[in-house]
C-alpha cells in the first residue's frame, strides 16, 4: 500500500519532470527550425481557422444563457441594470478563456495528439530525426507559438459574441434597455480584466498544446496497448489532462489577480 | 588500413527488447566507398541492426563510430545525421504529404535551397525511380513497390554519402529490383557513396556489393567478400546461400512420393 503510493508519487515527479524537459527541448528547437513562419501560419490555420464556428456557437449561446439567467437574479434585488456588468466580467475574467481553450482541446488539442501518436506508431517521427530534421521543432514548436496567438484570439472572439449574446436575451427578449446594457459593459471592463482574459487564454494555450503534443510524441510510450490502441488512449489522455489542467491553471491564475 | 577508411565502425554492438537479447555482440566495419551487405533470415535482427547504427534506436552496450569518431559524442552524431540517410523497411513516408512534398521535406528543413530548386531536385529524384507520374499522389494511394521507389527518391535526394538501406528491394518487381541495385552501385562510382544494405536477394546482393556479412540469431556468422561468400563452406553460410537447391531437393522429395489414391 505504501509501496504503490510511493510508487505512484514518484512516478508522478518523473512525468511532470519528463514533460518539463519535453517543452524546454520544443521551445529550443525553434531556434533550428527551418521556413518556421509558414509552419506557424499553418498551425494557426489549423488550430484557429477549424475551431471558429465552434467557439463562435459556443460563445453566443454562453450570453444567452448568462443574459436569461443574470436577469432572473438579478430582477430579484431590482436591479437588471447590472446585466451588462455581470455578463461581461463573468464572460471576460471566466467563462470566455475557460471554455474557448476547452473547445480547443476538443477540437484542436485531440486532432493534433491523434495525428502525433500515427506519426509516432509509422514510424514517421523517427524518419524526420533521421533525415537531421529536428522532429520537435518541425512538429511542435510551430504549434505551441501558433496557441500563444490563437488561443486569446478566440477567447476575444468568445467575448464579443457571449456579449451580443448577452444583449440578444437581456434587452431584446427581456427588455432590460440596451444603451443601459452596453453602458454597464463599457464600465465594468477594466485593463487589468482584459489582462487576465488573455494571460489566462494564452496560459492555456500553451499549457493544454504541450499536454497534447507529449502525449502524442509518446504514444509508444504507453506499456498497456499497442499500435491504433495506444494512439486512442494517449489522445484520451491528452484531452482529459488538458481539460484537468485547464481548471486548475483557471484557479491559480485568478487567486493571483483577485 | 587506418581506423579513418571505415565509414563505420561498429563494436560488440548488444541490444535487447524486454530482456529477451537481439544483436548479441555484433561487429563489423564498412569501408568508405563500399557498398556492404548485412544478409539474414527474418527476425535476426537486420533491422534493429541498422536502427541503432541509424541512431533510431539505443543500443545496450557496444560502440558505433563515424569515420573514427563515436556516435555518442553528439558532435559526431550531428554531422552524421547531416550526410547519412535512412530507408525504413516500412518505408516511413509521410502520409498526409503528396509523393512530391514527402520527397521536398528534407530538402525544405535542412538545406537553404530556394523554392524552385527544392522543386527542381525533387522532380528529379522522383524521375530517377520512375515515380515522377505519381508526384501528386498521396503515399496511402501507391502500389506497395511505388511507395518503396518514393521512400529510396526521398532518401537519396539530399545526395547522403552513407545510405542505410532496409531492404530496398522488397516489392519490387525483377526489372526494378535490378534497377535499385544498378542505381546504388552507379551511385557509388559517381560519388563514392557507402552503402549499408539489408537486403534477402543474395544473388543480386552477391553481384553488386564489396562485403558481404551473414547476421545470424543476433550474431555475425560470416564477412567477408562476395567471392567468399561463395566459395564458403561454413554451415550457416551453405545454408543460406544454396536455398534454391535446398528447395529442390526439397520438391523433388515431396514429387517423388506416391500420390495419395483414392
Ligand atoms: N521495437 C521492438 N520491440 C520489441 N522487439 C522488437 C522490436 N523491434 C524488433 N524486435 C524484435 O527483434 C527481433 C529482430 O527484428 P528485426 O526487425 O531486426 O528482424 P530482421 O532481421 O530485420 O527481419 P526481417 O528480415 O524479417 O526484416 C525480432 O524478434 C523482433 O521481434
Ligand atoms: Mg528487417
Amino acid at each position: 500500500m505504501v509501496r504503490q503510493l510511493g510508487q505512484t508519487t514518484l512516478g508522478i515527479v518523473r512525468d511532470t519532470g519528463d514533460f518539463t524537459l519535453f517543452c524546454g527541448r520544443a521551445f529550443m528547437s525553434l531556434s533550428k527550425t527551418r521556413r518556421l513562419p509558414r509552419r506557424i501560419l499553418r498551425a494557426v490555420y489549423e488550430q484557429g481557422a477549424v475551431c471558429l464556428p465552434v467557439i463562435a456557437i459556443v460563445g453566443v449561446f454562453t450570453g444567452l444563457v448568462l443574459g436569461l439567467q443574470g436577469y432572473h437574479v438579478l430582477s430579484r434585488f431590482g436591479s437588471e441594470g447590472l446585466l451588462g456588468t455581470l455578463v461581461s466580467l463573468s464572460l471576460v475574467r471566466e467563462m470566455a478563456p475557460v471554455l474557448a481553450a476547452l473547445m480547443l482541446v476538443g477540437q484542436a488539442g485531440s486532432a493534433f495528439a491523434a495525428e502525433l501518436g500515427i506519426q509516432r506508431n509509422t514510424e514517421q517521427i523517427a524518419a524526420l530525426e533521421t533525415m537531421g530534421v529536428n522532429s520537435l521543432g518541425y512538429l511542435v514548436a510551430p504549434r505551441l507559438i501558433a496557441a500563444l496567438l490563437v488561443f486569446p484570439a478566440q477567447a476575444a472572439l468568445f467575448v464579443v459574441l457571449g456579449l451580443w449574446g448577452g444583449s440578444l436575451s437581456g434587452s431584446v427578449l427581456l427588455g432590460v434597455d440596451s444603451g443601459v446594457y452596453w453602458s454597464a459593459v463599457e464600465r465594468a471592463v477594466e485593463f487589468r480584466d482584459l489582462r487576465e482574459c488573455f494571460l489566462k487564454a494564452a496560459s492555456f494555450g500553451v499549457l493544454t498544446t504541450a499536454i497534447c503534443a507529449y502525449m502524442g510524441f509518446h504514444a509508444d510510450r504507453n506499456t498497456s496497448s499497442a499500435g491504433a490502441r495506444a494512439v486512442s488512449a494517449s489522445t484520451t489522455r491528452a484531452v482529459v489532462f488538458s481539460s484537468i489542467t485547464v481548471l486548475i491553471a483557471d484557479y491559480v491564475i485568478s487567486s493571483f489577480f483577485i | 588500413m587506418e581506423t579513418t577508411d571505415f565509414a563505420l565502425e561498429v563494436e560488440g554492438l548488444e541490444k535487447g527488447f524486454d530482456g529477451s537479447a537481439v544483436l548479441k555482440g555484433v561487429s563489423l566495419r564498412v569501408p568508405r566507398g563500399s557498398i556492404f551487405t548485412v544478409l539474414g533470415p527474418s527476425g535476426t535482427g537486420k533491422s534493429v541492426l541498422l536502427k541503432c547504427i541509424g541512431n533510431i534506436l539505443a543500443p545496450d552496450s557496444g560502440r558505433i563510430v563515424f569515420e573514427g569518431r563515436p556516435l555518442r559524442d553528439p558532435a559526431a552524431r550531428e554531422d552524421f545525421r547531416k550526410r547519412c540517410s535512412f530507408l525504413f523497411q516500412g518505408n516511413a513516408l509521410f502520409d498526409s504529404l503528396t509523393a512530391l512534398e514527402n520527397v521536398a521535406l528534407p530538402l525544405e528543413q535542412t538545406t537553404s535551397l530556394g523554392k524552385v530548386e527544392i522543386f527542381k531536385r525533387s522532380l528529379k529524384a522522383l524521375q530517377q525511380l520512375e515515380m515522377k507520374d505519381f508526384a501528386d499522389r498521396y503515399p496511402g494511394r501507391l502500389s506497395g513497390g511505388m511507395q518503396k521507389r518514393l521512400a529510396l527518391a526521398r532518401a537519396i535526394v539530399t545526395q547522403p554519402e552513407i545510405v542505410l538501406f532496409d531492404e530496398p528491394t522488397a516489392g519490387l518487381d525483377p526489372l526494378r529490383r535490378n534497377a535499385v541495385f544498378s542505381m546504388i552501385a552507379k551511385y557509388q562510382r559517381r560519388f563514392r557513396f557507402t552503402a549499408l544494405v539489408v537486403t534477402h536477394d543474395v544473388p543480386e546482393a552477391l553481384a553488386v556489393s564489396d562485403r558481404v556479412a551473414l547476421l545470424n540469431q543476433g550474431r555475425i556468422a560470416f564477412e567477408g567478400t562476395p567471392a567468399a561468400f561463395a566459395a564458403s563452406s561454413e554451415s550457416g553460410v551453405a545454408l543460406f546461400r544454396d536455398s534454391v537447391d535446398a528447395l529442390h531437393r526439397t520438391l523433388a522429395a515431396i514429387r517423388s512420393e506416391q500420390p495419395a489414391t483414392s
